[in-house]
């Protein structure tokens, strides 16, 4: 278990002094001119260092998106924060905007400083209305402090943060679209490549970074990149906020290192699964896009990206979504499908045709009104559906289906025999 | 220049090509909906994915730029999948009403289902209906039918320049439309049709009137207006059905104006069909052709050529007026003239009269003055070239004229003659952009010609080409937008007054007073023919138009669909329009009217045949040995030299849909008038109006 002098997020909860004073008092903004004045390529360095893996979902090397960015381009580059959490079960983000927004601004500046960004956007979720005032307050205090504008807290680099609030669309979490929504457009996919990094927002380099991930840079360079890779796995390592929600006595956000296992996790933080350990179902260890785990192979689950990549799942946000046996796991998995089909952007055709298809086939699936065979079909529609869009949203909608057809197949079988013989049984009165 | 494999054929092409196109370089086809090359590349169809060595999942190759040392295949099992599942996701909301679309037949929908397609569904869910659309008089939607290609969207946004369509609402329930419902207000709004794939945006006065297979197709040359637009005119049974764009990069690209395409209906209304001769009681009565040459004959004899005026309309091909020109020669008739609108333009020196840039040209030319024309009404072809540059950037566009909306960014210098004079003295902003430019482009319209000092105004604009350095080496800068398609081949052929000869202007005038007593009008409709009254009017045409009605022998000619005919566009360039359906009763190709007629006249021409009539146009001027091609003309003094009159420039034309006899004829125009000009002009028209 992750020790208290190991958080970097130190007023998670907000039983703390939010403004700057009292983030000051945490340590933040403690000789960010100096961490500048170490040069962008000791920054980046020391995040590549530090093993620290986009906290997004995607769980791509940070450091190593940073170094992608092109140098002296005579363009201006841009860092854009994605700061649009709406994935069902995830609410870590939230978390740092409202106790923690210095740690965000903080990092914004550093890793702007790295990329030769004078300008960095931070795109709020819509639904987001008190988070953004208390970013918009802190962004102010920074101003009023020096910490942002010219010379920005005495570093010698100009920095301006712009706060955007988004229309309450999940597509616009995507990173291209986010770029085409801050761009005034309809919230859709771009095509890769060019990748943003290359012509991004307003077709100049462009890296957009989660909220988290950019929130504990300036952490790890004041402890330095050994200490942040000294927890958890080789490759997986870090401290990660998990998001703990559905059937556990104490739903909660925690930090907490890496590569911890999920019954820990849960048992210390959460307060166990609602009925104890053995009335477990599954969970869904990621957000709403992972494959759901089912109980039997929850007992050492290891929490890291390569390990429940390796269980045909994956981290995601960290966002765990517990179900104990009370749980209809189809009609849960119905559900999230109805929130894909509900949020496609309608771009292209795999994912517009393809979700409202699933989620349709879903829907009597939860009533047992399908035939058997269908469930064959919905998998290969899923299969269908993977790999063939523009943005991963395709994949989102497919994987919690594929998740719920390779482990609780007996499930949608018996209920429709169930149907069946219901209707059979009408039929013949 | 990157090299790549695509199925293990090496090939290298031009850094920034697509995969796609490499594909097709090799001829491999790429099965594609939402990609056009000439619109901006969207990649959500998702039907061209093909396998890259590499990648984790197949690539969209319309969106992927091929890169050295790629390897792409494009017949695994993985692609063809991935074909197949794009398209039964295509086919599960979209109808299966083939037999009632109109695109049936020419569907690449229908086509490319036959390739990767099911021949079951195993979509049992409900389909998806979506609300039809009105886009106006021209264009039909079904939008059950759309597959949400964006192409649409694409074309209006990039090459019309009314970016009035978008996407609303999301997923599933995406829909195309304009969102506040209304019309589509471009001239070129008749080629979202050709663009869309399915049968969503179909032709509306085309609908359900033929099936493609149904159709003869001739390639032929537009005449509605001086662009020349290359088209396809698709005949069933003697009709012209409809006629569809042809490629051809140096004029129209692939588009072409809604008048060309939808005016066609008017041939078939309003036809003269027999000879007519006005009898006694003043009534014009049916006659054989004999008769109506002999009454001609009878009128013509022993009058001297100086009382005989003759006039050539908008749309006449060289060879009649060839004829006609030889045919007054012979009468001893001077005042002949084919410039109805009475442009001050002269017939010596080519290049003061053509569009010498040429259109292909515009796409290398780094600043515009538009002085006196309205491109997107004149020439909405062209105006649609313009654009294309401007987007480019770095076109600085300059307007002297009427206040214009142009589709693209423009600074409004000024309305008349005072702003070019200002541009002469090097006076403003635009003055030093145009001096500034390396090919820089002046654009002189009808609208600053057609004046009483319309010499003067070329020869200003002549002397402002020649200061900018707008005519070089390698470079002619100087720009004369006509309207008329027979307008420069008749300038070719020099049908303008003789010495001592009447222009329009004259021959109207003597006709009035009593002077000139014999007119012949071939195909003469925009003159103001009620100053015809006391000659004796001789109206060769197709039409029952203006100067039908005031004629007192109507000989029945051919329309540009009706005969082979040889015309030159505003740039000079040759082009044959080809016969597609006969011409209506007793009516007769232009050039053996005239032929026949010269030989009741005892002046018989000496042409038996159309090869001997274009021998003769090549003899009369080399240039119409160019066919499909711009014969260089060579720079010289033209205009007139004088103070021009302060004056605003006018607009040559006010209605784009009806400028011709049979734009006028035609319903589909009239009811583009009604929803695009008047509807304009009546901004505060109700419900309860009419």
């Amino acid at each position: 278990m992750l020790s208290d002098k190991d958080r970097i997020f130190t007023n998670l909860y907000g039983f703390k002094d939010r403004t700057l004073e009292g983030a000051r008092a945490r340590g933040d903004w403690n000789g960010t001119a100096d961490l500048i004045a170490k040069g962008a390529e000791w920054i980046i360095n020391e995040v590549k260092e530090s093993g620290l893996r986009g906290r997004g979902g995607a769980g791509f090397s940070t450091g190593l998106k940073w170094s992608f960015m092109p140098k002296n381009t005579g363009r201006p580059h841009y860092l854009v924060i994605n700061a649009d959490e709406s994935e069902p079960g995830t609410c870590k983000d939230r978390e740092i905007l409202r106790n923690e927004p210095h740690k965000l601004i903080e990092g914004c500046l550093i890793g702007g400083f790295a990329m030769q960004a004078n300008a960095s956007y931070i795109y709020v979720r819509g639904e987001f209305y008190h988070e953004a005032m208390a970013l918009e307050k802190a962004v102010e205090e920074a101003y009023a402090a020096g910490l942002l504008g010219k010379n920005a807290a005495g570093s010698g680099w100009d920095f301006d943060i712009y706060v955007h609030r988004g229309a309450g669309a999940y597509i616009c979490g995507e990173e291209t679209a986010l770029l085409e929504s801050l761009e005034g457009r309809k919230g859709q996919p771009r095509n890769k490549p060019p990748f943003p990094a290359q012509a991004g927002l307003y077709s100049c380099p462009t890296t957009v970074n989660n909220v988290e991930s950019v929130a504990v840079v300036p952490t790890i360079l004041r402890r330095g990149a050994p200490w942040f890779a000294g927890f958890g796995r080789p490759k997986n390592s870090g401290t990660k906020i998990f998001s703990i929600s559905g059937h556990v006595n104490n739903p909660c956000n925690v930090e907490e290192s890496m590569s911890i296992t999920l019954r820990e996790l849960i048992e210390k933080h959460a307060g166990g699964v609602r009925g104890g350990w053995d009335n477990l179902l599954g969970v869904i260890p990621g957000g709403s896009s992972t494959p759901v785990i089912p109980a039997d192979q929850c007992n050492d689950l290891i929490m890291d990206f390569d390990a429940l990549r390796e269980k045909g799942s994956g981290l995601g946000t960290a966002a765990v979504i517990v179900m104990d046996k009370s749980t209809d796991i189809i009609e849960a998995i119905e559900r999230l499908s109805h929130f894909y089909k509900h949020e496609s952007c309608g771009q292209c055709t795999p994912c517009r045709e393809g979700t409202g298809w699933m989620w349709r086939v879903m829907r009597r699936m939860v009533k047992g009104n399908a035939r058997v065979e269908e469930i064959d079909m919905l998998f290969e529609v899923t299969k269908q559906v993977e790999g063939h869009t523009i943005c991963a949203l395709g994949d989102a909608a497919a994987w919690p289906i594929q998740g719920l057809i390779r482990h609780f197949r007996p499930e949608i079988e018996a209920r429709i025999a169930k149907y069946t013989r219901n209707a059979g049984a009408i039929a013949a009165e | 220049m990157p090299k790549l494999t695509i199925d293990g054929i090496e090939i290298e092409v031009e850094a920034g090509t697509s995969v796609l196109q490499a594909c097709e370089a090799l001829g491999i086809e790429v099965p594609r909906f939402c990609y056009h090359e000439r619109l901006s590349v969207a990649g959500n169809c998702r039907m061209c994915l093909v396998d890259m060595e590499r990648a984790p999942k197949p690539v969209a190759s319309c969106c992927m730029p091929v890169g050295e040392g790629m390897v792409i295949r494009t017949d695994t099992e993985r692609v063809r999948k991935a074909r197949n599942g794009v398209m039964e996701f295509l086919l599960i909301n979209h109808p299966l009403d083939c037999p009632i679309c109109d695109q049936g037949g020419e569907c690449d929908l229908q086509d490319q289902a036959v390739a990767y397609g099911k021949n079951t569904s195993r979509y049992d869910e409900n389909k998806r209906a979506v609300k039809n659309k009105e886009f106006g008089p021209l264009i039909k939607t079904v939008m059950t039918r759309c597959i949400h290609c964006t192409r649409c969207i694409r074309f209006a946004e990039e090459i019309a320049g009314v970016p009035v369509l978008g996407a609303t609402y999301r997923g599933e329930n995406m829909e195309v439309g304009t969102y506040v419902e209304k019309t589509l207000d471009s001239e070129l709004s008749g080629n979202l049709v050709d663009i869309c794939p399915v049968g969503a945006l179909t032709s509306k006065p085309y609908a359900f009137h033929a099936r493609p297979w149904e159709l003869r197709k001739f390639e032929s040359i537009d005449a509605m207006d001086a662009v020349g637009s290359n088209i396809r005119v698709d005949v069933r049974g003697g009709q012209v059905m409809r006629v569809l764009p042809r490629l051809n990069e140096a004029v129209n690209e692939e588009w072409i104006s809604d008048k060309t395409r939808h005016a066609v209906d008017g041939l078939m209304k309003r036809r003269l069909d027999k000879p007519y001769v006005r009898g006694a009681d003043g009534k014009l009565k049916a006659a054989s052709w004999d008769e109506a040459f002999a009454a001609i004959a009878k009128r013509v004899a022993g009058l001297d050529g100086s009382k005989i005026g003759a006039i050539a309309g908008n749309q006449a091909d060289a060879e009649s007026m060839l004829l006609l020109k030889e045919l007054m020669q012979s009468l001893g008739v001077a005042s002949i003239d084919c410039r109805q609108d009475g442009a001050k333009l002269d017939a010596t020196t080519r290049a003061g009269y053509l569009f010498n840039t040429t259109i292909a040209g515009i796409e290398q030319a780094d600043a515009v003055l538009l002085i006196g024309t309205n491109p997107r009404k004149e020439a909405a072809i062209i105006n649609a070239r313009l654009r294309k540059r401007w987007t480019m950037g770095g076109f600085p566009v300059g307007v002297i004229g009427p206040q214009i909306d142009l589709t693209y960014d423009h600074s409004y210098l000024g309305a008349g003659p005072q702003s070019l004079e200002a541009l002469l003295k090097g006076e403003g902003e635009f003055a030093a952009k145009l001096k500034a430019a390396q090919r820089p482009m002046i654009i002189v319209g009808m609208g600053a010609l057609t004046r009483a000092d319309g010499a003067q105004v070329l020869a200003a604009a002549r002397q402002l080409a020649e200061q900018v350095g707008a005519v070089a080496e390698g470079w002619n800068g100087f720009n004369v937008l006509h309207t008329a398609a027979a307008r420069v081949g008749g300038l070719d052929l020099g049908l303008v007054p003789a010495a001592g000869g009447r222009d329009v202007a004259g021959i109207l005038d003597g006709a009035d007073k009593g002077e000139v007593e014999v007119v012949y009008l071939l195909g003469a409709d925009e003159i103001d023919a009620s100053r015809l009254g006391k000659a004796f009017v001789i109206y060769q045409g197709h039409h029952g138009d203006v100067g039908a009605h005031h004629a007192d022998v109507i000989l029945p000619g051919a329309a540009y669909t009706e005969k082979e005919g040889t015309y030159v566009n505003t740039e000079g360039r040759v082009q044959r329009g080809r016969k597609a359906a006969f011409a209506p009763g007793d009516a007769r190709e232009d050039w053996a009217i005239l032929r026949a007629l010269s030989a009741h006249l005892a002046k018989t021409l000496p042409y038996d045949d159309l090869a001997s009539v274009r021998r003769r146009l090549v003899e009369v001027n080399p240039a119409f040995a160019h066919v499909d091609d711009v014969a260089p003309s060579a720079w010289g003094a033209f205009g007139a030299a004088g103070a021009m009159d302060a004056a605003p420039f006018v607009t040559a034309i006010d209605n784009f849909y009806q400028t011709c006899a049979i734009s006028r004829a035609s319903a589909t125009m009239a009811e583009c008038t009604e929803a695009f000009v008047k509807g304009r002009q009546e901004e505060g028209k109700t419900g309860t109006h009419g």
